[in-house]
């Protein structure tokens, strides 16, 4: 058996508000089935509604599933109000007690449980020396500034040491840079003290930079739970593929399938790619989902295996690369992305150039849904 | 620029409501002072007698310290009942919680003596006799929706998050309660209380209905007027009322501002 730290075991939450026949009822999680493996950095991703805060608060207690199970280390949590849960929790906005010092905000947990005075105050003081703010005991919150504060909660969920630590979104209120900074800072943090992190976030390159395992959610259901290399790489949903760095999609007819290659017609012309779906059969639509950075231009009159054909219709600088906009025969476009590097991009092509736009077959993917 | 700042007809509206509220006010302690028994100027010699008298007053004093007692008891309990309506209204959903708000406000919209009417009437019909306890009733009736609402501001103005970090830190309700959201609303329920204090010992209307054989320090007042030449005593204690109410209400405005930090302030 693994190791499990959290179980979500077909978690439903329906949320109702109004009485009678105005009632309305959001059904914020759907079905969720989850396994947390114990040590992991795992990250709850998607955009804002889609269930990723009440899942984790779910985990933490605040809400009661409607239907299904939440297990922590292997103990049904239905009972279990969250004062009692080996969790703590990191929220968006800190929530640090404004009439207590940084010290006093960090001890709290252990006050509360009765830890005797020595080895509070060691452990608070290991705990603000964990987060490097070892000077900063004396101060308010609101003297700290928010990169501060954001180490502040924590240190105060860290000294508990929790079985899991769950993170709300805990850098959306920092400048992009300290989020970079902290994003590094949060994983080496998490190595070190070895505990199960369940990270919530919209942010898809955080997501990408410091999990171990991604759950992509949407609309209350997770679409797919895999590592950051396999959700980009090969993603498993249209809506995946888009999240997550973005991507064209194209509509095809699946022509041929060898193994887990699978050749399209795309307005006549042949591409391959790689099967995304092993239901899919010849003479069905799917949709080809490749990524602008896995595009290939050349020119029209240059010889080239596979290749849809088109024209430049806009070239768009953006510094590192150059983003240039292709209308197919078929009236769809794709946007390629090259990079300004020895002669390529800016200046390769110009708006009105017919172009062939290719890719290496396992660049791309067919979808099914 | 600074000519142009004194001659605005803001500047003006300003100095003359100023003058028109407080120059009452000033005339009052001005008179405190003057030795004559009729207010009239000019004034006469500057004399501290009536307020020797005051204290030489056996019932007067007798009154202030009812109304010193009855405020700090109606007080203390406006607060506690107030402040636990208050988390009930803000923190918990319940059906009828709107109608629970628009009921505990109630009171702020019906006319003192109205109420006082009716709760004599309601008093007498119970068989109950009327005292300080039944003044203390009714006081508590007009002071739970001040207590209700500053509180429940205070509660909405920091985030319920901050409940949920101490549960999740392993506080149980009654804990935080104890550990985070009373101290946080600590400088609300001082205010709430400085104000139902001020309230209690300046009214009069609910209080002359309601009131037994002792007096409160403004029915006590209001039965001199009938004297003329207890007038400038009446005058000297009206004095004193108004300079310590102004004192204690500037004192409650300061603690409700105290203490709120500025870290919520900029956050959604």
């Amino acid at each position: 058996m693994t190791d499990l730290a959290v179980e979500l075991h077909d978690i439903t939450k329906i949320f109702s508000s109004g009485h009678g026949a105005e009632c309305e009822e959001v059904r914020a999680v759907k079905n969720m089935n989850l396994g947390i493996q114990t040590g992991e950095f795992f990250t709850l991703l998607g955009p804002s509604g889609c269930g990723k805060t009440t899942t984790l608060r779910l985990i933490a207690g605040f809400e009661m599933p409607t239907a299904g199970e939440v297990l922590i280390q292997g103990q049904p949590m239905s009972k279990v109000p969250p004062y009692r849960r080996p969790v703590n929790t990191v929220f968006q906005n800190y929530a640090l007690f404004p009439h207590m010092t940084v010290a006093q905000n960090v001890a709290f947990g252990l006050a509360v449980k009765r830890v005797p005075r020595a080895e509070r105050e060691r452990r608070v003081k290991e705990a603000l020396a964990l987060v490097r703010l070892p000077t900063m005991g004396d101060r308010k919150p609101s003297q700290l500034s928010g990169g501060q504060q954001q180490r502040v909660a924590l240190a105060r969920a860290l000294v508990n040491q929790p079985a899991v630590l769950l993170l709300d979104e805990p850098l959306g209120a920092l400048d992009l840079k300290l989020r970079k900074a902290m994003q590094i800072e949060l994983k080496h943090l998490q190595q070190e003290v070895g505990i199960t992190f369940v990270y919530v976030t919209h942010d898809q390159e955080e997501a990408l930079t410091m999990s171990d395992r991604i759950a992509v959610m949407n609309e209350g259901v997770a679409l797919q739970v895999a590592d950051p290399v396999t959700i980009y790489e090969q993603p498993a949903t249209r809506f995946v593929a888009d999240f997550i760095g973005g991507s064209n999609f194209l509509t095809a007819m699946v022509e041929t399938v060898s193994g887990d290659r699978v050749q399209v017609s795309i307005a006549g012309e042949r591409v391959s790619a790689q099967r995304g779906d092993v239901s899919q059969v010849p003479g069905q639509l799917v949709t080809l989902a490749v990524r602008p950075e896995k595009l290939s231009l050349t020119r029209a009159d240059q010889p080239v295996a596979e290749a849809l054909s088109g024209t430049i219709q806009e070239v768009i600088y953006i510094g590192t690369d150059t983003r240039f906009i292709v209308g197919l025969a078929s009236g769809e476009t794709l946007e390629a992305r090259v990079q300004n590097l020895g002669g390529r991009g800016l200046g390769e092509f110009a708006v009105g150039d017919p172009v062939k736009v290719g890719w290496a077959p396992g660049d791309a993917r067919t979808l099914t849904a | 620029m600074r000519q142009r700042y004194v001659l605005s007809p803001g500047f003006i509206y300003y100095v003359s409501l100023v003058i028109l509220l407080y120059l009452p006010v000033f005339l009052l302690i001005a008179f405190s002072f003057n030795d004559s028994t009729v207010l009239v100027f000019p004034m006469k010699g500057f004399t501290l007698r009536w307020y020797g008298e005051l204290l030489r007053t056996r019932e007067l004093l007798i009154s202030v310290r009812n109304s010193l007692v009855l405020g700090v008891l109606s007080s203390l309990a406006a607060t506690l009942i107030g402040t636990m309506a208050a988390i009930g209204i803000v923190r918990f959903r319940f059906p009828g919680r709107g109608t629970f708000l628009a009921v505990a406000a109630m009171p702020l919209v019906i006319p003192y003596v109205v109420l006082g009417v009716a709760l004599l009437v309601g008093f007498t019909e119970a068989g109950i006799p009327l005292s300080l306890w039944t003044v203390g009733l009714g006081h508590l009736v007009i002071n739970l929706p001040y207590v209700v609402l500053i509180v429940a501001a205070r509660l909405t103005g920091f985030p319920a998050n901050l409940e949920e970090a101490a549960m999740d830190l392993g506080a149980t309700y009654w804990g935080t309660l104890l550990r985070v959201t009373l101290p946080i609303s600590a400088p609300a329920l001082v205010a709430s209380f400085l104000t139902c204090f001020t309230t209690s010992f300046n009214e009069f209307a609910v209080a002359f209905f309601l009131v037994g054989t002792d007096n409160t320090l403004p029915v006590y007042l209001y039965s001199q007027l009938r004297f003329p030449s207890r007038l400038p005593l009446v005058v000297s204690l009206a004095a004193v009322i108004v300079v310590s109410s102004i004192l204690l209400l500037l004192l409650a405005e300061r603690l409700r501002r105290a203490g709120q930090p500025s870290m919520w302030k900029g956050e959604a």
